[in-house]
């Protein structure tokens, strides 16, 4: 039986329906990712497979339990770092441990061990005693792996592990996720938007949008599921270039992103020459050419018409807490 | 059951540690207290008199100011509850697998027991001023004051649990707890007051609070304390079952 089932997950908000019948498998031991731009629904999905939201229609089942008829042993089986802090920054990082133990029902004599454990696994023992206030953004977050480790969850999920974190201490992350799922054998169920992030850390990726899963499968299977390369023709007028290749049994896709077309080759540098000539018939004057490998980008492209756009992460997570907690402009 | 029991503990504990680690929030507790006791209490003194009655007027509202020592600290702590909302904390508890009964319940012996250290540290400086206590009566200051901030954190939890952000926490000690201290007779007898203000002082708790602890600290009071007792731990009833309602209805 697989982990993690869900069956037409639904939920709404009113009249918008941020998650629309969803049907996953997850399969134990395996990080799956799920894809999407910002508000495309994947921490509502997480939501409720943690319990934190109540479905509309539809169940879901995490290690066999119902998320709904049986909360208390979902939350026994699952760890989460959610998107936002979720700190106490006044209290040390062995004190949040502690406290986080204790609520799992981790006894007074292992509490100490495993605290002991899960920090070194995330290198932070030297930190042990350290306010939490004092941490950096990756320390903050690795804290919460940590945590989210220490009462021996078979799933933990991560809401955007890196949103926010720089580039070196995002590859940090990814790092100690893969080291959870290589050593510890964890199922590791994650959201993101960023496409390399979906791409080398997952083995499985469900690509939502607008609530709905478009497209499931590893990275390379969706990659090669746009059936070769992607070439990309800088034009003026990418609508007519389209009209000139379509029919042609070799293109397996166009889409038109502004002031280019992107299309699916297949076996793409040998019809490089072709495209140029047919652009050059049809009178379509060509800016530039370009090919490559299709990326999660690509795939994304493809099946929802739109580019994913990674917003900046610059701004720092607790800044936004603090913003959000005192009003903005004050 | 185990399990929430040691999670209420924690809770408790959680609000110790914060409580005890900010100095400055120790410290601040004191001052606004410190200056009415010193301040008021001495120089209002002469001209007070005729109103406190024979004791000087520095005894007469230290009692008064307990009270609103154990009002502030206790709503305060209760109404934290928005910033661990705002900051992701109470997600974090949400979550766990106990009960929401378990961390309200933690949550407000914690936030109590803080602020009866606060009353404690206040009358330790009210004694330092000048003021007596009648020391047999102590254990029943020490329940009071407990009662007292208890139902008060369960108060400030009920508003936070309704609060969406920081913009309410002014509103709130603005429009409820500062009439509420001063509609109490924690500074001036509530006989002589005009009519709207005793009728309005019936409804305030902290009426009763302060009449309570007078009783107990300055051996006097202006009702039987079986009448204020009664009504505390009434209020006591009604305050920890809207917050534990409340906060078991917070949407994370």
């Amino acid at each position: 039986m697989s982990i993690i089932e869900t069956k037409d997950l639904t939920k709404r908000f009113g009249s918008l329906v941020a998650v629309d019948s969803i049907s996953l498998r997850i399969e134990e031991g395996e990080i799956f990712g799920l894809l999407g731009p910002n508000g495309a629904g994947k921490t509502t999905t997480i939501s409720m497979l943690v319990t934190m939201r109540k479905p509309t229609s539809g169940h879901a089942t995490v290690n066999g339990f119902d998320v709904v008829k049986d909360a208390d042993r979902t939350r026994r089986s699952i760890g989460i770092v959610f998107q936002d802090p979720s700190l106490d920054e006044e209290l040390t990082a062995y004190e949040n441990l502690e406290l986080h133990a204790a609520m799992y029902g981790l006894g007074a004599g292992e509490r100490g061990e495993r605290i002991k454990e899960v920090l070194s696994t995330v290198e932070l023992s030297d930190r042990t005693h350290h306010v939490v206030k004092t941490f950096s953004g990756g320390m903050r977050r690795r804290l919460e792996i940590a945590r989210g480790l220490i009462h021996y969850p078979k799933v933990l999920f991560l809401d955007e592990p890196t949103i926010g974190l720089d580039p070196q201490t995002r590859n940090h992350v990814w790092e100690y996720i893969k080291k959870l799922k290589e050593e510890h054998g964890i199922t590791v169920v994650m959201t993101t938007h960023y496409m390399e992030e979906a791409d080398s850390l997952c083995d499985r990726i469900a690509i939502i949008d607008n609530g709905k899963i478009i497209a499931s499968g590893t990275p390379s299977e969706l990659k090669e599921s746009l059936g070769g390369d992607i070439v990309v023709v800088k034009t003026g007028e990418p609508g007519r270039l389209e009209k000139a290749v379509r029919g042609l049994d070799w293109i397996r896709g166009t889409k038109i992103i502004d002031g280019a077309i992107s299309l699916n080759v297949f076996q793409g540098e040998k019809r490089i020459a072709d495209i140029v000539e047919l652009a050059k018939k049809g009178k379509v004057p060509v800016l530039s050419v370009g090919i490559h490998q299709p990326t999660l980008d690509d795939v994304f492209l493809y099946y929802t018409g739109r580019e994913i756009r990674a917003e900046s992460g610059s701004v720092k997570d607790s800044n936004r807490v603090r913003m959000k907690a005192w009003g903005r402009g004050r | 059951m185990n399990n929430e029991l040691t999670a209420v503990y924690f809770m408790w504990k959680r609000e110790l540690i914060r409580f005890f680690r900010s100095k400055s929030r120790v410290i601040g507790s004191l001052g606004m207290p410190f200056f009415y006791l010193a301040i008021l209490g001495t120089s209002l003194s002469g001209a007070m008199r005729p109103l406190a009655g024979s004791e000087n007027y520095l005894q007469f509202i230290m009692p008064g100011i307990l009270g609103m020592v154990l009002l502030f600290g206790s709503v305060f702590s209760g109404i934290i509850v928005i910033m661990d909302r705002q900051f992701g904390f109470l997600k974090e508890t949400l979550v766990a697998p106990v009960s929401r009964t378990s961390i309200v319940i933690g949550k407000s012996l914690g936030g109590a027991t803080t602020a009866v250290v606060q009353g404690l540290l206040m009358m330790a400086l009210a004694l330092v001023l000048g003021a007596s206590v009648e020391v047999q009566n102590l254990p029943y200051v020490l329940l009071l004051m407990a009662v007292i901030s208890m139902a008060f954190v369960s108060m400030g939890i009920s508003f936070a649990s309704l609060m969406e952000d920081m913009h309410g926490f002014q509103l709130v000690m603005n429009f409820l707890v500062m009439p509420m201290f001063f509609l109490s007779g924690a500074l001036f007898p509530l006989q002589d007051a005009p009519g709207v203000v005793q009728y309005l002082s019936y409804i305030d708790p902290l009426t009763y609070a302060v009449d309570a602890l007078r009783f107990f600290i300055n051996g006097q009071s202006s009702m039987p304390i079986e009448v204020s007792a009664g009504v505390l731990i009434a209020f006591l009833a009604v305050t920890t079952t809207a917050s534990a309602y409340l906060f078991g209805k917070i949407e994370s």
